[in-house]
């Protein structure tokens, strides 16, 4: 039994548009269904770029923003379930450290204030000495002196501000702490400090984090288990290590890429894939694979079509990924350019999701033609797999062009931009990049 | 003959109610054409207050500049305003790190592209829209015609930065500078602009003067490095001798505490102690002293000089360097 287990746990925001009657007029689907297991004294991370619900995630496991539906289990008792008291007493043993440590902290409090409000709230300690004598001692443990007890947050610099954070939820007792981007306000030299005294703490503590952030490096020196997070879902879970020996899902494929290395050999070697366009909005995801209009290796059936579910596909591998076998046997060829073509070519005409209903989906090439494999279940397609794309997208592979495979989806009509954001090219047809004369 | 070089920069802040601050204390370096100089350090350290120095941005009271860029034989920190208006945006560029504070947010992108064009090309109406669509397209906007009537905030952060780009490249400059150009962008977004960057300098053979303090950024992207600190290099190498053997302990404290994707996990960081408020004058000694692990006495004894220790073109401000216990095998003569 893990100590914290969700499972389909959904947050939707609704729209609402209207000024004398209110209504709702769609969702932002910040997170869509996620599982996933935290073992204690374990770390688990969570990475993804902005917007994709990572933060949304963390507050809706301590309930600080309401969860539509799944459930949130802590060592045994549903969350979700809770009544807000029960919630709240509960709050002592899941603690969070927000990202930026001078906005979580109250300016016209001193430090030992701040840290025995929670103290006074959950009955800890006795009375003003007693609380006092135990801040004392976690100042310590978390590296600041004595003093700063009675000093206030902006005598502080910001890896001691940080470190102040930390310290409110220590005071607690906490079991699980939720870290929201702990490093990121921080300079390079200060992270490697908090970084350390996370470690420490949970070696002497036996914490169990869920770490939150952007920084694949960073997440992957803490982590015990990575779990990559897109548009609300998680696309592939791991161990570290093997998340970054073999990252499977093609997300994580350029995730990985994407992230600088300070090797300069390294960096000159290896394969970037770079990915067209920007994240669509989560109130308008894609249908299907929410990553398929910007994945290299999107196929013409199933991804636009069919929601991947987590899978196991071995070595504590979890991945949504309709192709995963073919990508990993290299059977199936990329259907984008990922090289610089990928940011100067925009193709033809921006594709907005909005149109998914009615079919930036590839009907025309496919539509007719049953898929095969029962959808959800991918696994079967391991075996099946070569035969299984559609000969068009494998035929053209080799053809002079990068990409340009002449099964990928016709441009759709220019449609309405809700917002900027989403549009993509399609295809990566060998349109040269435009030069200036 | 390097495009740009700067000799001893030096920016101060403040004047007679205020106690002058020196943010940049007599920086050096050059950058040739189809070249890529990197400045990195933390916040603070002076890096920015560099480039909008040679930008000719920095207001006109309150702050003192000394010494020289020297830019194709015109000294940018003595050039008069409006001489100094005709160059930006023709013959220098620059890309800011916020692309929605430095875009106009009551203007469309697409005047806000033309305006460049008409000021330093001439060109209008039309054939400046038709230049515009051309340039959004060339940075990867698409469809670049709707974009152009567009405002900032329709954009995503990418395409923003994308679209200050093509501003930036409206007029072919010769040097391009670019201030933590994707530290408000997303991993994928920022390995589109830097991909985006590499090859403008490649088929333009533009110059490119990038600040970052992401080592991994000036490690993919960056010919020669300066590590800044407190105002001042603390050494300056091409990137793969930087990155193969920083000797200055700064330098090396960076390398040592970041996280690295590649390391094998537990591999512990060696953060560098101290925050950047505990430092002492440039001019009393070392200013990285009081955080340094290799510091002794001698650190205290006046401003270190830049010095060659390791290897000939790597310099390092220190005089006790981060040096292998058996030195680099050196030409003995026989």
């Amino acid at each position: 039994m893990s100590l914290l287990e969700l499972d389909g746990l959904k947050v939707h925001f609704p729209i609402r548009k209207g000024i004398l009657f209110d209504r709702v007029v769609g969702h932002v689907y910040a997170v869509d269904g996620v599982s996933l297991k935290v073992e204690a004294g374990q770390t688990y991370g969570l990475v993804g770029e902005s917007g994709c619900g990572k933060t949304t995630l963390g507050r809706a496991v301590l309930r600080l923003t309401g969860i539509t539906s799944g459930e949130v289990v802590f060592d045994g008792t549903d969350l979700a379930g809770l009544d807000d008291e029960a919630m709240r007493r509960f709050r002592r043993r899941l603690q969070m450290v927000f990202q930026d440590p001078l906005g979580s902290l109250n300016p016209r409090q001193n430090i030992e204030s701040i840290l025995a409000e929670g103290m006074a709230a959950h009955g800890i300690g006795a009375d003003r000495e007693e609380r006092r004598e135990k801040i004392k001692e976690i100042l310590a443990r978390v590296g600041l002196p004595a003093d700063a007890l009675n000093r206030y947050p902006h005598e502080f610099s910001g890896g001691q501000r940080q470190r102040i954070g930390i310290a409110r939820a220590l005071v607690l007792e906490p079991d699980v702490i939720i870290c929201d981007e702990p490093v990121s306000a921080l300079d390079v030299s200060i992270q490697a400090q908090v970084i350390n005294l996370l470690e420490e703490l949970q070696e002497s503590l036996g914490l169990t984090y869920l770490v939150i952030a952007h920084d694949l490096a960073v997440v992957r020196h803490i982590s015990d288990v990575i779990g990559v997070m897109y548009l609300g879902s998680l696309v592939e879970e791991a161990p570290s290590d093997a998340l970054y020996a073999a990252p499977r899902h093609p997300y994580t494929k350029a995730l990985m890429s994407a992230v600088p290395v300070p090797d300069p050999d390294l960096e000159d070697r290896r394969e970037r894939i770079l990915l067209h366009g920007d994240l669509p909005s989560p109130a308008n995801p894609p249908a299907g694979c929410r990553f398929h209009t910007r994945c290299p290796w999107v196929q013409d059936t199933l991804c636009a079509t069919d929601r991947p579910e987590l899978t196991d596909t071995g070595d504590g591998h979890r991945v949504a990924c309709h192709w995963t076998a073919g990508i990993e046997a290299g059977t199936l060829v990329r259907t984008r350019a990922t090289g610089i073509e990928a940011v100067t070519e925009t193709a033809a005409v921006a594709e907005e999701p909005e149109a998914a209903d009615a079919g930036p989906a590839p009907d025309l090439v496919s539509g007719p033609e049953p898929p095969a494999p029962v959808p959800g279940v991918p696994a079967p397609a391991a075996e099946a797999d070569p035969k299984l794309p559609v000969p068009g997208v494998l035929g053209g592979a080799p053809a002079p062009g990068p990409a340009g495979a002449p099964g990928a989806p016709p441009p759709a009509g220019p449609g309405e931009a809700a917002e900027g954001g989403h549009g993509r090219t399609t295809g990566g047809a060998g349109q040269p990049a435009a030069d200036r004369g | 003959m390097p495009l740009l070089s700067v000799d001893e920069l030096t920016v101060t802040f403040g004047g007679r109610d205020r106690r002058p601050s020196t943010a940049v204390d007599g920086v050096s370096f050059t950058v040739g054409q189809g070249q890529v100089v990197g400045l990195v350090g933390e916040s603070g350290c002076g890096k920015s207050v560099t480039s909008l120095a040679l930008m000719g941005l920095l207001p006109a009271k309150g702050v003192t500049v000394g010494g020289r860029a020297d830019f194709d034989g015109t000294d940018l920190l003595t050039l008069s305003p409006a001489r100094m208006r005709d160059l930006r945006g023709r013959e220098l560029a620059m890309i800011f790190q916020d692309p929605l504070s430095s875009l106009n947010p009551v203007v469309p992108i697409g005047l806000q592209v033309t305006e460049i064009l008409r000021r330093h090309r001439g060109l209008k109406g039309e054939p400046a829209r038709k230049e515009a669509a051309q340039l959004l397209d060339r940075v990867g906007i698409p469809d670049p015609g709707r974009r152009l009537k567009e405002y900032p905030h329709q954009l995503s952060g990418g395409m923003r930065q994308r679209a200050l780009i093509a501003m930036a490249v409206a007029c072919a400059p010769r040097l391009l500078i670019a201030d933590e150009p994707t530290t408000a962008l997303d991993v994928t977004i920022q390995a589109q602009i830097l991909e985006l960057l590499r090859e403008l300098v490649d088929q333009e053979g533009t110059a490119l003067l990038m600040i970052t303090h992401d080592l991994g950024v000036v490690a993919g992207l960056c010919d020669q490095v300066n590590v800044l600190y407190a105002g001042k290099a603390v050494e300056t190498a091409g990137r793969r001798e930087l990155f193969g053997h920083p000797t200055h302990p700064y330098a090396h404290g960076l390398l040592g505490s970041i996280p690295r994707l590649d390391a094998p996990r537990g591999e512990p960081l060696h953060p560098i102690r101290g925050s950047i408020n505990d430092k002492i004058a440039w001019a009393d000694g070392c200013a990285f002293a009081p955080r340094c692990d290799h510091y002794t006495l001698e650190c205290l004894t006046g401003t270190p000089e830049l010095t060659e220790p390791r290897a000939a073109g790597h310099r390092v401000r220190c005089v006790n360097p981060v040096l292998p216990a058996v030195p680099p095998t050196a030409e003995v003569p026989a």
